[in-house]
């Protein structure tokens, strides 16, 4: 009698399993148990007490948490939109340029290839009400008040919003660029001949073409943006006064500061509910915009 | 009226000269066909009209108006390209309707218009269908449908038909000829099929590396080539053409084209056509068609000035009510035609008749045709 053996599909996906089992499925297991425990990361034994949703309730209520939620959806619906008409924009000049494309598209990237934290750093050193870049040419132009960039509510995110647009507005420019490369000319030589005008064109035959582009870069970005904790921590730390708090600062504030992990976990919970809420919403205007042009598949 | 005319139109890519100052009138209502080997400026010429395609020299006028500054939507042309070129995102009455919705006319009339090219195509059961979702030639139709719902003044098609299979090509191809009939409008049609330009030209502009070569009809251009370029180009298959050299008043000498006449050839009578016209030992090009070299007992047409040969066969193409027959004469691979063909066995010798009388004699050394 042969040796009942795993069938050979099972065997050669083992190491699969036990991989992704290993990084991602215990910790989540892991952080969605926690979730329900008061957990404090200075008293262990916390992690045995189970609490039920007690975490979650008192999320919900938690006026902080909503701000930080808030904030959070509009500073990504103000990043995203922002992002989208700046890149739009860059990649239809640089589609029209002919010579030094390659050098431009090349520049283009750098933004792209700083660490977040650099980022952060340069902006937080540019917007300085002190020493900063901005208000010393706003001084040197005759105005005497030094404007206070990151401690104002509204300034701060301004400026943060400034950062993380002058970071990432070429993942947009770039793909929307891609898309204008794979554009057929044909098209648009029709629509010329049946008389459009050059905005006409943009609008009804371009711009179409571009929408898959577009809603593949939206929801990179949005998944991005709902999470953006690097450049936020380092120009203001979400303050000051909590004034700048989004989802990721709040939680990591919750859970490294004040070591409550257990109610820190659950709030990521909430919040993956937002990221997860705009992927399926870009997505299926991705797949709508792909049967517009008889991509669908 | 919309004539289009060019009068020394020049196209430069940088450097590279695409057009040499060419000259063309068409008249309204005419089909004209230019047709010339891939690369001959065709399409840029059809793009100049077009307005798609900066113009370096010259004119273009259309309906006696000088369009060269003007954009395309200035002109009230339409076109067909290679490609279809539909809108990917629009339906077929999408498509059709678009040129119309973007000059914002009333609903009713892009109904009306809309409608009135699909019956004229047969696009009515189409009409909901993306592009995606279509052959190609059903495209085709698509995208003359486009071009026919403004009704413009000239109609532009660039190989309309190229990329479609070679029986719906037939198809297509009697198709444009009946809207042509229909709409009577002007149109200019670029192709490198001369079968193409024959089957549909009013008058055919045969061009080659940016020059036009020759203006015709169809039979013009079939019976009087100007040159050597023109022959071999028009017709299927391409005219016979042999290496000669003039013997006195009234003689030729054939030959093969390495031998350059040293070695003696076959010698036949000069067509009475080219009397007078040529010198004693001047070298030229001898030409003529399949259909004017065929077996004894097998020729369509017996008598006139004639002259007959005995050739070997080589090879034999069953064509049904002809067969054409691949023979050698001074050492140049020729083809003949047999009419009511009987089956021929490689190797065997027939006695061909040659008709002088439609003969073309070239001069060599120009390439250009000899002729009163
Ligand atoms: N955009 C272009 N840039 C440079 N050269 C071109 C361009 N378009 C066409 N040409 C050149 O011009 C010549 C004529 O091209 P075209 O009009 O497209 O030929 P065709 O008769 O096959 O339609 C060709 O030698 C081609 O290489
Ligand atoms: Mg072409």
């Amino acid at each position: 009698m042969p040796r009942r053996r795993f069938p050979e599909w099972l065997v050669l996906l083992l190491p699969a399993f036990i991989v992704i089992a290993a990084v991602v499925l215990i910790p989540l297991i892991f952080s969605l148990y926690s979730s329900f425990t008061p957990y404090k990361l200075t008293r262990p034994s916390t992690l045995w007490r189970w609490v039920g949703t007690y975490n979650y309730e008192k999320i919900l209520t938690d006026a902080k948490f909503w701000a930080a939620f808030g904030r959070t959806v509009l500073f990504l619906t103000i990043a995203l939109n922002l992002e989208l008409i700046l890149g739009l924009g860059i990649a239809l000049m640089v589609n029209k340029v002919t010579w030094g494309q390659r050098t431009l598209r090349t520049i283009l990237m750098f933004p792209m290839m700083f660490s977040p934290i650099l980022v952060g750093f340069q902006f937080k050193f540019i917007f300085n009400d002190n020493i900063g870049l901005v208000n010393n040419v706003l001084q040197s132009l005759g105005s005497n008040t030094a404007l206070p960039w990151l401690v104002d509510g509204k300034l701060a995110m301004f400026s943060i919003l400034f950062a993380e647009i002058w970071m990432s507005t070429s993942v947009f420019a770039i793909l929307i660029l891609a898309g204008l490369f794979a554009m057929p000319r044909d098209p648009l030589e029709a629509a010329k001949v049946d008389g459009c005008t050059a905005w006409q064109t943009f609008r009804h035959i371009t711009l179409p073409f571009l929408m898959p582009f577009i809603f593949i870069a939206m929801t990179i970005r949005s998944l991005d943006v709902a999470r953006a904790y690097d450049i936020v921590q380092i120009m203001t730390g979400g303050g000051p006064a909590r004034r700048t708090e989004l989802l990721w600062t709040l939680m990591s504030r919750t859970g490294y500061v004040d070591a409550r992990m257990g109610l820190a976990n659950a709030m990521g919970y909430v919040s993956i509910i937002l990221s997860i809420l705009f992927t399926i919403y870009f997505f299926r205007k991705l797949s709508a915009a792909r049967a517009e042009l008889g991509m669908a598949g | 009226m919309t004539e289009v005319t060019l009068s020394n139109v020049v196209k430069n890519y940088g450097a590279h000269r695409a057009v040499h100052g060419i000259d063309l009138d068409i008249q309204h209502g005419e089909f004209v066909v230019l047709v010339g080997p891939s690369g001959c400026g065709k399409s840029t010429t059809l793009r100049m009209i077009a307005g798609l395609e900066a113009i370096s020299g010259g004119d273009v006028s259309i309906g006696g108006r000088i369009v060269n500054d003007l954009p395309p939507r200035e002109r009230n042309i339409s076109m067909v390209f290679q490609n279809y070129a539909l809108y990917p995102h629009m339906t077929v009455r999408e498509n059709l309707g678009f040129s119309l919705a973007i000059k914002k006319k009333a609903p009713e009339e892009i109904i009306a218009a809309v409608d009135e090219a699909a019956a004229i195509l047969g696009l009515d059961e189409l009409m909901d269908r993306k592009p995606a979702e279509l052959s190609g030639g059903q495209r085709q139709r698509v995208a003359m449908g486009r071009a026919i719902v403004r009704h413009p003044d000239v109609f532009l098609f660039d190989e309309p038909l190229s990329n479609l299979d070679a029986k719906l090509r037939t198809q297509m191809r009697v198709e444009i000829k009946k809207l042509h009939q229909k709409v009577g409008n002007t149109i200019i049609y670029v192709t490198h099929d001369q079968v193409e330009a024959m089957t549909l030209a009013d008058r055919i502009v045969l061009m080659q590396d940016g020059h036009i070569v020759q203006v015709g009809t169809p039979l013009e251009l079939f019976d009087k080539p100007v040159n050597t370029f023109v022959a071999t180009f028009i017709g299927s298959p391409p005219m016979n053409l042999i290496d000669g050299i003039v013997r006195g008043d009234n003689a030729v000498e054939l030959h093969a084209p390495s031998s350059g006449g040293l070695h003696g050839g076959l010698t036949i009578p000069l067509p009475s056509t080219a009397r007078g016209r040529v010198s004693d030992g001047q070298a030229i090009k001898f030409g003529f068609r399949a259909d004017n070299l065929m077996p004894m007992g097998h020729a369509v047409e017996e008598g006139g000035e004639r002259t007959e040969l005995d050739l070997p066969v080589t090879l034999t193409e069953p064509l049904g009510t002809e067969t054409l027959l691949f023979t050698e004469v001074a050492g140049t691979e020729v083809q003949a035609k047999m009419y009511n063909p009987r089956p021929v066995r490689p190797g065997e010798t027939l006695k061909f008749q040659l008709m002088l009388d439609k003969c073309h004699i070239f001069d060599a050394a120009t390439s250009n045709a000899i002729r009163g």
